[in-house]
This record gives C-alpha cells, sequence and structure tokens, in this order.
C-alpha cells in the first residue's frame, strides 16, 4: 500500500468537501491552487520514486504509478498550478457569488488524477467522464447564451463520445472473459500470451480509440471544443485546453500500447494518422479565418493534439518521449496564453480580434508574456515545443512515415502563419487614435509568478537531461516503445 | 432454469428492449417518451436478473435491482421533469424515414457484430447485436432529434445499449466500474436536467435550432 497514490486523491477530496463545507472567502479563493500544488507535489515525489526504481501500487492494485502515471501526473499539477493561480485576478468579480465554483476545480483536479493514477481501464473511463461531470458548469459558468449553448453540446457530445469508448472498453473485457483471466488492469493485458481474440480487440480498439478521441479534440470529434474552451472562464479554459486533452489521449496511448500487443500497430496507426491530418488541417484552416481570440486558442490546441496523436502514430522511443514532453510544454504555454487572454478580455472587454491593436505599446505587462507564450506554441526555439517537434518529424522519417510526416508539417505551416498572423495584428497593428492618449498600460493584471514560471519551464525544458530524459524514456518504454 | 426456458428468457427481454427502442425513435412525442424508457429499463433489469439467476451470483441480481431503481424509475422521472409541458419539435427526418434508417441499423448492428463469435454461441452472445442496434438508435435520436429532450433520451438509449452489451458479452463489468458508470451516468443526465431548465429560461423553449449562436 503506498499512500503516495492515496494522498492526492485524498487530499483533493477533503480540500473539495471542505470548501463546500465551511465556504470560507480565502478557502474558496485559493482551493484551486492548494490543490493544483497538492498534485504537482505528489507528481515529482512519485516521479522520484519511479526513478529510483520503484513501481508504487495501492488499493488492490487499483492504483497503481509506473514513469508514465509519474509523468503526467505532473503535467496535470504544473498546468493547474498555472491555470489556478494565474487566474485568480479575476477572482473579486464574479466568481465568488458561485459557491459551487471552486469546489468543482478541486472536483476536476482530483478527476484528472483519478485517471492517470488507475491502472484499471474501467476506472480510467469513470474519471475521464467524471472531468466532463465536473467542467459542465464551468463552462457555462458566464450564463450567457453563448455560454449555456457551449455547455450543452460540450456534456451532450462529451458524454456520447466517451459512452463509446465505454462500448470498447467492455469488449475488451469481454475478450478477457472468455480467455477465463477477467481483467481491465493495463498491466495485466499488457502481459504476453493472453490469447485475446484479435477480431474482437480490433474492435474494441477502435471503438476505445474514437470515444477518448472526441474527450482529446482529435477531428472530426473536435466540434464541441473550440465552443466548450472560447465560452469558459480563463482558468478553466487554461485547464480544459493545456491538460485535459493530453489526460485523454494519455486514455489513447494506454490502449494503444495493449491493441499494438495483440494485433500489431497497423490499425492504430492508421486511425491516428487519420486523426492526426484531419486535426491539423481543420485547425490550420480554420485559424486563419479566425475572428476571435480564444476561438483561435482553441483551434491551436486541435494543431497540437493533432501534432502528438502522429508522434503516437510514428511509436518509438524517441517520438513517444518527444509527444509526452510536447504535453507538459504545450500544456503550460496553452494554460498561459489562456490566463492572459483571461486579462485582456478583462481590462479591453474584449477578444474580438479585429478589436485588439497595437496591444504591445498599449499594454506591455499584458503583451509581453502573451508574445512568450504565442513564441512557444508556435514552436519558436529555445521553447520546448521546437525540439519535440523537431524530434517526432526525424523520427517520423527514421520509422517509414516520410511522406506523412511531410504532409503534416505542410498543414502545420498553414496554422503557423495564421496564428503568426493574428498575433501580428493584435499586437502591432495600428489602432484607432483614442488609443494613442491612453498612458502606456504597464501593469500584469495579475499574479506574474506563475507566467514567469511556466514559460521559464518551456523554455528550459528542451535542454534538460539527466531525471527527465530517464523518466520519458522509462515512459515511453511503458508504452512498448522500447521495441 | 431449464437451458430452453433460459434461451427464452434471454430473448423476450432483448426484444422488449429492441421495441422499446423502436418505439422511442418511431413515436417522438414526449409523453411517450417516459414510459417506453421505463420499459427499457425494466427490461434491461430483467435480462440482468435473468443471468444472475442462470449464474446463481448474488452480485448479479443486486445488480438487477440497482438497474430496475435506476433505469426503471429514477432516469425516466429525471426525463419527465425536464420535459413538463412541452411538444415535441419536429424531427430532422420524417417516420417512414427512420422506420427505414433503424431497419438499416439493426441490419448494421448483426453485421459489425460478427467479431463477437468469438466469444461463443450461447443465447447471450446471439442477443449482444441488440446492444449494439440500441447504441445505433440512440445516435439516430441523437443527429435527427432537433429538441433537448430528444438528445437526452438519445444518450440514456445509447447508455442502455452499452450496459446491454456489457452483461450480455461478459456477465457485466466489475462492481467497482459499474457503479462508477451509474453514478457518472446518474450525474451527466442531473445536468442535463439543469441545463435544459436554464436553456428554457434563456430562450423560452428548448429547441436546440436556437442553438446556433457559437459557429466559425
Amino acid at each position: 500500500m503506498d499512500l503516495l497514490l492515496i494522498a492526492p486523491l485524498a487530499l483533493c477530496l477533503a480540500l473539495g468537501i471542505a470548501t463546500v463545507m465551511l465556504q470560507r472567502a480565502w478557502l474558496n479563493r485559493y482551493a484551486g491552487v492548494l490543490a493544483a500544488s497538492v498534485v504537482l507535489v505528489s507528481g515529482v515525489a512519485i516521479s522520484a520514486q519511479v526513478l529510483s526504481g520503484r513501481t508504487l501500487t495501492a488499493l488492490d492494485g487499483l492504483l497503481r504509478a509506473d514513469a508514465l502515471t509519474a509523468f503526467m501526473l505532473t503535467i496535470v499539477g504544473a498546468v493547474g498550478l498555472t491555470a489556478t493561480w494565474g487566474g485568480l485576478a479575476a477572482w473579486g468579480t464574479t466568481r465568488r457569488r458561485a459557491f459551487a465554483y471552486p469546489s468543482l476545480l478541486v472536483a476536476f483536479l482530483l478527476a484528472m488524477s483519478l485517471a492517470v493514477l488507475a491502472d484499471n481501464l474501467g476506472i480510467l473511463w469513470v474519471a475521464i467522464e467524471a472531468t466532463t461531470i465536473t467542467t459542465a458548469f464551468l463552462v457555462g459558468h458566464h450564463k450567457t447564451r453563448t455560454a449555456l449553448e457551449a455547455a450543452w453540446k460540450y456534456v451532450i457530445l462529451g458524454s456520447v463520445g466517451v459512452a463509446i469508448a465505454l462500448l470498447g472498453i467492455v469488449l475488451l473485457y469481454s475478450a478477457t472473459v472468455a480467455t477465463g483471466d477477467p481483467t481491465l488492469s493495463w498491466t495485466a493485458l499488457m502481459q504476453p500470451g493472453l490469447g485475446l481474440d484479435p477480431g474482437l480487440v480490433k474492435m474494441a480498439a477502435g471503438l476505445t480509440l474514437l470515444g477518448f478521441a472526441t474527450k482529446a479534440g482529435l477531428a472530426p470529434m473536435h466540434s464541441w471544443l473550440p465552443d466548450a474552451h472560447s465560452q469558459a472562464p480563463a482558468e478553466v479554459s487554461g485547464l480544459m485546453s493545456g491538460v485535459l486533452l493530453s489526460v485523454a489521449f494519455y486514455g489513447i496511448l494506454r490502449v494503444q500500447a495493449i491493441t499494438d500487443a495483440v494485433i500489431g500497430p497497423s490499425l492504430m496507426r492508421g486511425l491516428l494518422i487519420a486523426g492526426a491530418l484531419l486535426s491539423i488541417a481543420e485547425a490550420g484552416a480554420l485559424i486563419l479565418r479566425q475572428r476571435d481570440l480564444k476561438r483561435m486558442l482553441a483551434y491551436s490546441s486541435i494543431e497540437h493534439m493533432g501534432i502528438i496523436a502522429l508522434a503516437a502514430a510514428i511509436g518509438g522511443p524517441l517520438a513517444i518521449g518527444a509527444a509526452l514532453l510536447h504535453m507538459l510544454g504545450h500544456g503550460l504555454a496553452k494554460s498561459s496564453i489562456f490566463v492572459v487572454s483571461g486579462r485582456i478580455l478583462a481590462v479591453d472587454g474584449t477578444t474580438r480580434i479585429a478589436d485588439l491593436r497595437s496591444l504591445l505599446s498599449r499594454r506591455p505587462g499584458i503583451a509581453v508574456p502573451f508574445l512568450a507564450a504565442m513564441a512557444a506554441l508556435l514552436g519558436m526555439p529555445p521553447f520546448v515545443l521546437f525540439f519535440t517537434e523537431l524530434a517526432i518529424v526525424i523520427a517520423g522519417f527514421q520509422r517509414g512515415l516520410g511522406w506523412v510526416t511531410a504532409a503534416a508539417v505542410t498543414l502545420l505551416l498553414i496554422a503557423f502563419i495564421g496564428l503568426a498572423r493574428h498575433t501580428g495584428d493584435m499586437m502591432f497593428g495600428t489602432s484607432s487614435s483614442e488609443a494613442d492618449e491612453e498612458p502606456v498600460d504597464r501593469s500584469w493584471h495579475g499574479p506574474r509568478v506563475p507566467l514567469i514560471a511556466a514559460l521559464g519551464v518551456t523554455a528550459v525544458a528542451g535542454f534538460l537531461v539527466g531525471p527527465v530524459s530517464t523518466l520519458l524514456a522509462q515512459a515511453a518504454h511503458v508504452l512498448g516503445g522500447g521495441q | 432454469m431449464s437451458a430452453t426456458l433460459y434461451a427464452q428468457a434471454i430473448g423476450m427481454c432483448s426484444a422488449v428492449l429492441l421495441l422499446s427502442a423502436v418505439l422511442l425513435v418511431w413515436r417522438r412525442a414526449q409523453a411517450a417518451a417516459l414510459p417506453l424508457m421505463s420499459l427499457q429499463g425494466l427490461a434491461l433489469a430483467a435480462l440482468v436478473g435473468v443471468l444472475g439467476i442462470e449464474a446463481g451470483s448474488p452480485e448479479l441480481l443486486a445488480l438487477a435491482l440497482l438497474v430496475l431503481v435506476f433505469k426503471g424509475i429514477v432516469l425516466p422521472l429525471v426525463l419527465v421533469r425536464s420535459s413538463r409541458g412541452e411538444r415535441g419539435g419536429a424531427p430532422l427526418i420524417n417516420t417512414a424515414t427512420s422506420l427505414i434508417a433503424m431497419a438499416g441499423l439493426t441490419a448494421l448492428a448483426y453485421a459489425v457484430s460478427a467479431p463477437l463469435a468469438a466469444l461463443g454461441s450461447g443465447p447471450t452472445v446471439q442477443a449482444i447485436p441488440v446492444g449494439i442496434a440500441l447504441v445505433l438508435y440512440g445516435f439516430l435520436l441523437l443527429v435527427t432529434g432537433r429538441h433537448a429532450i430528444v438528445q437526452l433520451v438519445g444518450f440514456l438509449v445509447i447508455d442502455n445499449g452499452t450496459s446491454t452489451v456489457a452483461f450480455l458479452s461478459s456477465g457485466g463489468v466489475p462492481i467497482i466500474v459499474e457503479l462508477g458508470v451509474v453514478l457518472d451516468v446518474l450525474l451527466v443526465i442531473l445536468i442535463l436536467y439543469v441545463l435544459t431548465g436554464r436553456i428554457r429560461d434563456e430562450f423560452g423553449a428548448t429547441d436546440l435550432d436556437d442553438l446556433t449562436e457559437l459557429r466559425d
């Protein structure tokens, strides 16, 4: 029994209950930050344990932590801390009245932690469905017509999509029942020589991939994503775009590892390539003619999930390691930029790209972190996404997916041009005459530390060697990437 | 239970499941949704009960009771509360078309169930395509329904279909997962119930054609 695995879940649960029961102003304000800190500390502690060669289990093997789990939990904590801490500025205005808001935020972090800690596809499913439940009212928080519309589409499409995944998991379970050893534990399912029926596993894998891909925002099942991510409050958008998509993709990675062991990599590879290319193409086309800042950022998340899907399709230690590091870098940069766009909405009252001009000269305190985060998302060096994208491209050519990789890179250029053009317009574009009369606003309009820390980590993560790369290599090995 | 009786009971329960779903798609009227959803829940509970008696498993019998209360009574009641005082909107396709579509989907359900032959050839395995058909009907309701309540019903039918497949193919997933799934579905339905109320307050009706402000 490893308390280290139970600690983040139990502490988050206690925190959520305390927030609801006590209704103290300070607790409501800092509940999300506290929960994210707990998850981050547990993630780092578990990573240290894993690096010392241990594999942790708890609750009769229902919870288990290997290198992949440890890394994912650290991402949840790190991105969660960036988003909740950075989003504190908006607290004073509307959020104080919504009494369930802080506890839902804590429950959201709890659900994501459970999803990565569970060694059971059924529990993983329950946890991913729970993320939809906890975020439904967070998306609809502003209670406007558009927020309501976004929340409805999100809950319907999210839960129906994930219901398909449940059907797949059920079929996988029935395949193990047929062999006389019923299990949903992916550790057990990864064992060689289980004798699962290939036809059944093929059907199960396709359905599970389709279901989790809905939640991971891969085209063509992504239509809820731009609505939900643009209507939610800034820190919730940051959490959903930055880490929820990656947690859902983690489910795909686990299922892929199981499937590849039974029927070989061709099925999952084909499906993932289709999803990746469609996502990148669709995101690029819609970024190019996007009029709203937050929707543009949401499409950028679809693009990055496409890149991660491409890496998963390529497989192997280099691509998988790069995909995991890409999740971290994208999560930190995307949550930072959503927090900043929340500040833009708070001070300028709009996220319409056409209404935002010459931000760099008018509000450098907001524009500079925005530019830094955008540079990271565009894959500029020295930010880590430059190195991960390079690694994925190299791995693609090495492993015989050269044409697909080349097509993806071409499509990525479209997204790059769109994002760069819109950013240029907002930062440097000439504004109407009234802006010239305003004094220069140097305020950051919220906490600086989380943004500086998150973007700092994104900038140096590409140069980190030692423990991080060992952890990534082990995580890739867990997924069968060693072969 | 004799083998013939067992096979007949399984067949009977599956037939009622399928029939209730067909009627749901066909009738579309809000007033019909409550008894039909309730009937579907009862048929599923009976199915689990039959499996429990055959296997002599008290766990399955307890689950049958849970399904009975939850899908036979609680969820239909939530459904009827969220649809109070409303008439169903016209679906995108007419009744004849949806019946033809259902015939096609049923054939499709049997076609895609071919890999399930690996599970054996007992009466339970032969009935699995019914669960798949339920899932497909649920999608039909979701895609063609222009009304919040119809989409809610569609989601429930998909969930019932998944449960049917789970119980028929493996005698149900592990109990802890089953409880988690039940809790999740209940919470999703409650959230949709609250959202339906808010949509009605905001838009005056729950016609989803009004939800078109967000687009690219």
